[in-house]
């Protein structure tokens, strides 16, 4: 059976999207270590969203290639999680500007790469052997960014009246986003059915947890989560995303081709 | 092994990390393989980390050294098994050593990661103390789980007081 393109997709979409979030970062950390640290975690980000572009335009073959898929599609054909296109602070609309804060990057850092760390454990032993391949160099990569998200959680919950009082704010934001991981679009549908991917919903327990015994440590609360559930997976994405794309895919579209 | 594929381990033995250059392609595990199959030569090389942007320096080194020899080789980039400092020489730890880099201080046993725990990084445990490359000391600190480049982290010796790089064991 062959691999669906769609499950590549949105794994890569996932990792170049909250790589190319990241990476707003760059030159703007608040210490110079973390600078550092956002930029190494977007680059291992965005080489594994290579890679699985590289995989995906292989099996498309024709005229697919990588930077066709990651600059020009638009943002109904993005696969990620919404979780992963928020900007770096509280619920706003789109154009609204306001400072980044730190703990919505470190609290998004640690429920995906808490979610990833399985995922590509899974994915070792995927049907498609690139994908496999893929996994295990992956897998090192984000078991590092959840180390350090994780330490800074907790550094975060258990830290200062002002950084504990962010830190609750982040999770009560981002907590209900980690709901999409549970639903199955057709894409994840298929892929396990052909064996190449891995049945998520299984992971939740593991994923659970994990973040619990986070959380705990961080003297941090999990709200109860009853409400929409969002389907940027299968394309549904709120107009974060836009913005996003219009910056990484602004310099692509107006010279395509282009070489340097 | 036929004189050819001799020839190119030969050709490309003096290439070293455009980031480290003071230990060779083959001695950190990025060189893998010289073979030689019905389409001719091939050699492979696979990345240390995935967004490695030192990857496309490496490969246009490898076609020039071999360009420069005259030998027709294709060059492939492999994933699986994946890279790991265990590969590392004890040479090559040496080399990094004496460069100012503590070289990776313990092993991540199967490259492969399908028998280890995928949680091993998540708890902060103690871990065994990094000796500082200048004076030997164990007296280190962490001061940056990320460094100058993908592969390493940035510590601080409390004796010598000199910052040091660390290449993490992978």
């Amino acid at each position: 059976m062959s691999t669906p393109i769609d499950y590549l997709l949105h794994l890569a979409d996932n990792a170049v999207v909250l790589g190319q979030r990241n990476a707003e970062w760059c030159g703007h950390g608040p210490i110079l270590e973390e600078d550092m640290a956002l930029a190494n975690v977007s680059l291992d980000l965005i080489g594994q969203a290579r890679l699985l572009y590289q995989r995906a335009a292989e099996l498309m073959g024709g005229d697919a290639t990588e930077d066709k898929l990651a600059y020009f599609r638009g943002p109904h054909e993005f696969r990620n999680y919404t979780l992963l296109e928020l900007p770096h602070h509280g619920p706003l609309v789109g154009y609204a500007a306001a400072d980044r804060d730190y703990a919505t990057t470190i609290v998004r850092n640690f429920l995906y790469s808490a979610l990833m760390v399985h995922v590509w454990d899974g994915l070792q032993q995927s049907a498609d052997p690139s994908l496999a391949a893929i996994a295990a160099k992956s897998l090192k990569e984000t078991s590092y960014h959840l180390h350090h998200s994780r330490d800074w959680l907790v550094r975060m919950g258990d830290g200062t009246e002002e950084s504990h009082a962010r830190a609750q704010a982040a999770v009560n934001h981002l907590m209900p986003y980690t709901e999409e991981f549970w639903t199955t679009s057709p894409a994840e549908g298929a892929a396990v059915a052909a064996k190449i991917g891995i049945d998520v919903w299984a992971l939740r327990p593991a994923w659970d947890a994990l973040v619990n015994d986070a959380l705990a440590e961080a003297t941090l609360t999990r709200p109860n989560f009853h409400g929409y559930i969002t389907e940027g997976k299968i394309g549904l994405h709120s107009e974060h995303l836009s913005y996003l794309l219009g910056e990484m895919q602004g310099l692509a579209r107006a010279h395509p081709g282009a070489t340097w | 092994m036929s004189s050819v594929v001799d020839k190119v381990w030969a050709t490309l033995e003096p290439l070293t990390d455009p980031e480290i250059p003071v230990v060779t392609l083959r001695e950190l595990g990025i060189l893998r393989d010289v073979r030689e199959t019905p389409e001719g030569i091939e050699v492979v090389i696979t990345p240390t980390y995935s967004g490695c942007p030192a990857m496309g320096q490496i490969e246009d080194d490898v076609r020039a050294s071999l360009e420069q020899a005259g030998i027709e080789a294709r060059v492939i980039t492999q994933l699986a098994p994946a890279w790991t400092t265990d590969w590392m020489s004890d040479e090559a730890k040496e080399k990094l050593r004496a460069y100012g880099i503590a070289p990776p201080h313990r092993t991540c046993g199967s490259g492969s990661g399908g028998d280890v725990s995928v949680l091993k990084f998540v708890r902060r445990q103690p871990t065994e103390p990094v000796a500082c490359p200048q004076c030997g000391s164990t007296h280190t600190v962490v001061t940056s789980e990320f460094g100058s480049t993908a592969c390493k982290a940035l510590y601080k010796c409390l004796d010598c007081q000199e910052p040091f790089d660390y290449f993490k064991p992978y």
